[in-house]
């Protein structure tokens, strides 16, 4: 069964098209890496996959939903990981972690014993847990930011460049993430830039250029002639 | 059918709550409203004691008006503020992606704000009776009117603060957007205070029900547009 | 569309916008030449009173209050309609009557005033049940525009803007019914329509005030509707345009070279 379903999709950013018709096809439990120069349209696709935009055309099917009409029906089964951290800078880590939890439909004890696996997970322990957001540093953040969306146990994951601002313990952390999310039969979409470590995770490399996809490892060839070659070269 | 509906109210009343503690919760940490909203109410009742020449009989009169235009203009700061705390590091995405419903959110801003307005209105009360030498006639009103006239600007704002927020002008574009819809808040809730003050022979509780019908409106349209506004 | 329309106009438009003027020249002789004053006599003094020529106001501040509320509830109209099939004719709509009933509005506020002085001594009076409420109406739409000249992703503006109008709208009963209470007085009943002994003519040049200015209301109304669908569909071709720029992209972009592929790979 495909997770995830994209057939000519266009998406704008105001007028502009960030995606310009994208065809892209993940299967469940795929780890699939989104690679591209800047402003090739990978954090709108993550977004879009995510039901926060609403395609202008073509297909957009995401764990069985046409988010064309239904975009809040893949809401709490999917998580998006953006640039921002979307946490609240005068509550602690814990509260934060336990809010999103929360937020999430998770009750009471469920909630907190879940919060700590995630926490104990990024390597957020006691002493960190207990300072507010606004003390921490951007990598510690960006943990809390993680650990705060692994409490809903999504079934699909999009990652928008989860390494940035990391040091190597929290790069580390990320990538057991990925592994342990995919052993639980998760999908995984990371964009990012650090393609060697993602991609001793996962098999499939697509490359996005200009809001479309302009190779994909897994079908061999590519829209446009020569990239294919060299795209699909280190990766294989 | 039935009971699903049931469950659904329960959760949109968990979630409301989930949402007003932290927000109250995050006050409680930051101190905005205390250390910054309440001196601005308290300076602005000060500066309307300077305009109009500090005589006592004349801000006496004009008390009730001065008190809801002091509400009014500490509550833009109120909302903004509560805005502010979603906007500032996009948490407000989160919560789209956390499939909380839309009007568990609106009401549990909302009821965070009404208490940050109540706690505000006492104390402006203490400050008319202090500065402006005012004497309660009717507490019971008085207080009513505080309660219903906090839960329309709340609810109000609460909506309007949403909406302004992520645009480029919002400090400019709120006021404009919500003192003329507040309009028979201040009406009705300055003629309940003269009134409960004994400031102008008026009923009150006549204006109290016209509050209660502005809060009641307000809030089931603020939990309906709220979903339409972020819902696309 | 937006290749082959440049003009608002059609012949249709014209035909309405020749119509419209010809009844404007048609009023503006009824209203300053085949009409009356109102001057009265006392029955007992015999001293002249009335209205005298403020009285023909009548013929462009009446037809302007009743057209004010008319296009307010079409944006009301719209823009729920907006809401429940987001379409962009519903938001264009919508845009179009709020833009056309503030002009409306603000028309009904100043002719008002400048009526008031003459017949009731005062360019402005507190407490007016209709005139305060067409303020605060005034001042609700004025924040609508605002709104809607924030630049906003299109979609979201539209929406924002609908849950405004429809706010406003829900607000002007409590509005009319606080102000009401709040003073209790009004001199618009008893000073105009009521008071008036109003004869044929007068009646007459009044209902052709009101088809008259109904004329340049659609007349605006159809013009500003056409511009908003005209910027739509530039909208909708510029992005058309984008998004042909962006398949040409590919064909220069070097990909390889962005994303360190050669130069990285080991």
């Amino acid at each position: 069964m495909s997770v995830v379903e994209l057939r000519g999709a266009v998406a704008l950013l105001g007028r502009f098209p960030a995606l310009a018709g994208i065809d892209l096809s993940v299967e469940a439990g795929e780890t699939v890496l989104i690679q591209g120069p800047n402003g090739a349209g990978k954090t709108t696709l993550l977004r879009l996959c995510a039901g926060l935009l609403r395609p202008t055309a073509g297909d957009v099917v995401v764990l069985g939903h046409d988010l064309t009409t239904e975009r809040r029906a893949v809401r709490r089964r999917v998580a998006l990981l953006g640039h921002s951290t979307g946490l609240y800078g005068d509550l602690t880590v814990a509260e934060n972690i336990s809010f999103w939890a929360r937020a999430a439909g998770l009750s009471g004890a469920d909630a907190e014993s879940r919060a700590a696996t995630a926490a104990g997970l990024m390597g957020l322990d006691q002493r960190l847990l207990s300072r507010t957001v606004n003390v921490l540093s951007a990598g510690q953040r960006r943990r809390t930011s993680i650990a705060a969306l692994a409490v809903r146990r999504p079934e699909l994951w999009l990652l928008d460049e989860p390494h940035a601002g990391l040091d190597q313990a929290g790069r580390n952390a990320v990538d057991s993430l990925i592994s342990e999310a995919v052993g639980a039969g998760a999908t995984v979409l990371v964009s990012s830039h650090e393609l060697e470590r993602v991609r001793s995770l996962s098999p499939r490399v697509v490359t996005v250029a200009a809001g479309m996809v302009v190779a994909d490892s897994s079908s061999g060839d590519s829209a446009t002639e020569g990239d294919g070659e060299q795209g699909g070269g280190p990766g294989a | 059918m039935g009971s699903r509906g049931v469950g659904q109210v329960r959760e949109l009343f968990t979630d409301a709550r989930l949402v007003a503690t932290r927000d109250l919760r995050i006050e409680a940490r930051s101190r905005v409203l205390l250390n910054q909203v309440a001196p601005f109410a308290l300076l602005v009742l000060v500066l309307f004691g300077f305009a109009l020449d500090a005589d006592q009989r004349t801000l006496r009169t004009f008390a009730p008006g001065l008190f809801w235009v002091t509400v009014l203009l500490a509550a833009l700061l109120a909302v903004q503020r509560s805005a502010s705390i979603e906007h500032a590091d996009d948490a407000h995405t989160g919560l789209r992606l956390s499939g909380m419903a839309a009007a568990s959110v609106f009401l549990g801003k909302a009821a965070a704000v009404f208490v940050q307005l109540i706690v505000l209105e006492i104390l402006l009360t203490v400050g008319i009776v202090v500065l402006y030498g005012s004497e309660v006639d009717d507490p019971a009103l008085l207080a009513l009117t505080a309660v219903a006239a906090a839960v329309g600007v709340a609810t109000t704002g609460t909506l309007y603060g949403a909406l302004a927020s992520g645009l480029g002008a919002r400090e400019t574009l709120l006021p404009i957007l919500l003192l003329p819809v507040l309009a028979p808040v201040l009406i009705g809730a300055t003629r309940s205070f003269d009134d409960a003050l004994g400031a102008a022979a008026v009923d009150g509780w006549a204006w109290l029900g016209l509050l209660a019908v502005f809060g009641l409106v307000a809030t089931v349209l603020g939990a309906l547009a709220h979903g339409a506004m972020i819902e696309d | 569309m937006a290749d082959s329309t440049t003009s608002t106009g059609s012949p249709g438009s014209r035909l309405l916008g020749l119509t419209t003027l010809v009844g404007l020249a048609g009023l503006l002789l009824f209203a300053f030449v085949f009409t009356e004053p109102d001057v009265r006599l006392h029955p007992t003094t015999g001293e002249e009173f009335g209205q005298f020529d403020a009285v023909r106001l009548l013929y462009l501040h009446v037809p302007m209050a009743v057209l004010t509320y008319v296009a307010f509830l079409t944006c009301a109209v719209a823009s729920a309609g907006y809401l429940l099939k987001r379409g962009a004719w519903w938001d264009v709509t919508a845009h179009a009557s709020a833009e056309v009933g503030t002009v409306c509005c603000g028309l009904v506020l100043v002719t008002g005033s400048i009526w008031g002085r003459p017949v009731w001594n005062t360019w402005w009076e507190w407490g007016d049940v209709r005139l305060m409420t067409t303020l605060v109406l005034f001042l609700l739409f004025t924040g609508y525009l605002a709104l809607r000249r924030t630049p906003a992703e299109p979609q979201r503006q539209a929406r924002r803007a609908a849950i405004v109008a429809l706010v406003a709208v829900v607000d002007i009963p409590l509005v009319n019914r606080s102000v009401e209470w709040w003073e209790n007085r009004t001199l618009h009943q008893q000073s105009t329509l009521a008071e008036l002994k109003i004869e044929d003519l007068t009646l007459f040049t009044l209902m052709l005030g009101f088809v008259v200015f109904g004329l340049v209301f659609a007349w605006l109304m159809l013009h500003r509707f056409r511009v908003g669908w005209l910027e739509h569909a530039q909208a909708g071709h510029e992005v058309a345009l984008a998004i042909a720029e962006r398949h040409a992209e590919m064909e220069t972009l070097d990909v390889d070279a962005a994303i360190g592929q050669t130069g990285g790979g080991k």
